[in-house]
């Protein structure tokens, strides 16, 4: 692989991070102000601000790589360009993190499977060679290990909880475990220029275990996964998502606080 | 040479300790520890800063009052970057920071964490009150009203309040 090559890879890598961060930042941030009550309210919204923090971070990096490359823009790329004027195609983000909030129950169930496979990517990337990844990664892993422990506190609660909890959480498992598959599944992008995930899906599913049998909720069976975020291919939610979030740049290019 | 140029250092060490954290006023950037080298060279300033969260909105304010600062004082070129690694902890926090937290009705970090780690329904840590300085206290939510604090209520005096989480 030529450097060009390579840079391109490590860009698209470090879009996927920052993609797949600010989605689910952006759904959970829908929370706020709606919260099951108070404080719940401020520990979804303070996750929200943790994972825009990263995907800033993310972005940076990949407005930096861009702005080096050999076909580097007239207008530089920045944070800001990246997040709020890419299509829905361009964006890279794997599909758990775009499905709806629905109930608590479902945004619950999609931090715990988030939070536990971002604990491991982050393990994993903060010993990358590449440094700034590197820094990134431990950096937000105290964060993440927060996000994994309330997450997982709160799948025991609901699934070991009333009969009406219980039902939701087998309701959330339903809907949300066929995107579990893509986050363990490399994207060439993936393996070439970060960590390959495949390799900390033992693990995942070891904690998954762990966790479901304290909830009293079933670990489903081996069934067909969707993918596709990763390259582009998204559900009809990110589209509307996208709508929200990029609204004001479009309507009014350049506007600022 | 070296001696100017140490003495131009200390001066805008003494700087920073003006510049306070928006969100906690009575803490300066130094008290937080999130300074992490000041540079000269020639005419320009770099001043390399850590953020305690990475989502922190306190930051980009904080990296423009330092600008602030030393633009009053006459300083040209000043760049002020931010590096992630070694990433901020609580540790860093000077004892003298501690103690205004503590004046001002925040329980300061604990030393060292116990409580950073995955382990489920862990025990809370042992969080003095700031206001009656009993340990008879209790977590009610680990995420607070910013990024690094978490929601603590005290059994003895029965006031809530919030206490700087060791990170
Ligand atoms: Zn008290």
């Amino acid at each position: 692989m030529t450097d060009q090559e390579l840079i391109k890879r490590k860009l698209d890598y470090s879009l996927h991070l920052a993609d797949t961060t600010l989605i689910l930042s952006q759904r959970n941030a829908e929370w706020c102000g709606h919260g099951p009550v108070l404080e719940q309210d401020i520990a979804i919204t303070n996750i929200s601000l943790d994972l825009v923090g990263q995907a800033r971070n993310f972005y940076q990096y990949a407005a930096e790589l861009i702005n080096q490359s050999n076909d580097k823009p007239i207008h530089p790329a920045t944070e800001d360009s990246l997040a709020y004027l890419r299509t829905e195609r361009e964006f890279k983000n794997c599909l758990l993190v775009e499905q709806p909030n629905e109930d608590w129950a479902q945004t619950i169930l999609r931090q715990f499977f988030f939070s536990n496979y971002q604990f491991l990517l982050y393990q994993e990337l903060q010993k990358s060679n590449d440094r700034q990844l590197a820094a990134i990664a431990e950096k937000s892993l105290k964060e993440v290990t927060y996000h994994l422990r309330w997450s997982s506190e709160w799948v025991i609660r609901l699934g070991d909880g009333t009969a009406e909890s219980h039902q939701r959480m087998l309701q959330a498992i339903d809907e949300l475990w066929r995107y579990t598959g893509e986050l363990l599944n490399a994207a060439e992008y993936e393996k070439e220029a970060g960590t390959d995930p495949s390799l900390f899906q033992p693990q995942w599913l070891s904690k998954v275990k762990e966790v479901f049998d304290e909830a009293t909720l079933p670990v489903p069976e081996k069934t067909f996964m969707q993918s596709g975020g990763k390259t582009g291919t998204h559900t009809e939610h990110l589209g509307f998502i996208l709508t929200e979030l990029q609204y004001i740049q479009r309507a009014y290019p350049d506007s600022q606080w | 040479m070296v001696i100017a140029n140490d003495t131009e250092i200390k001066k805008i060490w003494q700087l920073l300790e003006t510049v306070t954290d928006p969100e906690i006023p009575v803490l300066t950037v130094t008290d937080l520890g999130i300074v992490r080298d000041v540079k000269i060279n020639g005419d320009s300033v770099e001043i390399i800063i850590t953020p305690t969260y990475t989502g922190c909105p306190a930051m980009d304010m904080i990296s423009m009052n330092i600008r602030l600062v030393l633009a009053e004082n006459n300083y040209k070129n000043i760049r002020v970057t931010s590096v992630l690694s070694p990433a901020w902890t609580t540790d860093w926090m000077k004892e003298e920071g501690k103690r205004k937290l503590k004046e001002y009705g925040i329980a300061p970090p604990n030393p060292k964490q116990q409580v950073c780690n995955d382990k489920l329904f862990a025990a809370d840590e042992a969080v003095q009150c700031p206001h009656c300085s009993s340990h008879h206290t209790h977590r009610i939510s680990e995420f607070g009203s910013t990024a690094c604090k978490a929601l603590y209520q005290c059994d003895d005096c029965k006031e809530p309040f919030d206490y700087f989480k060791c990170h």
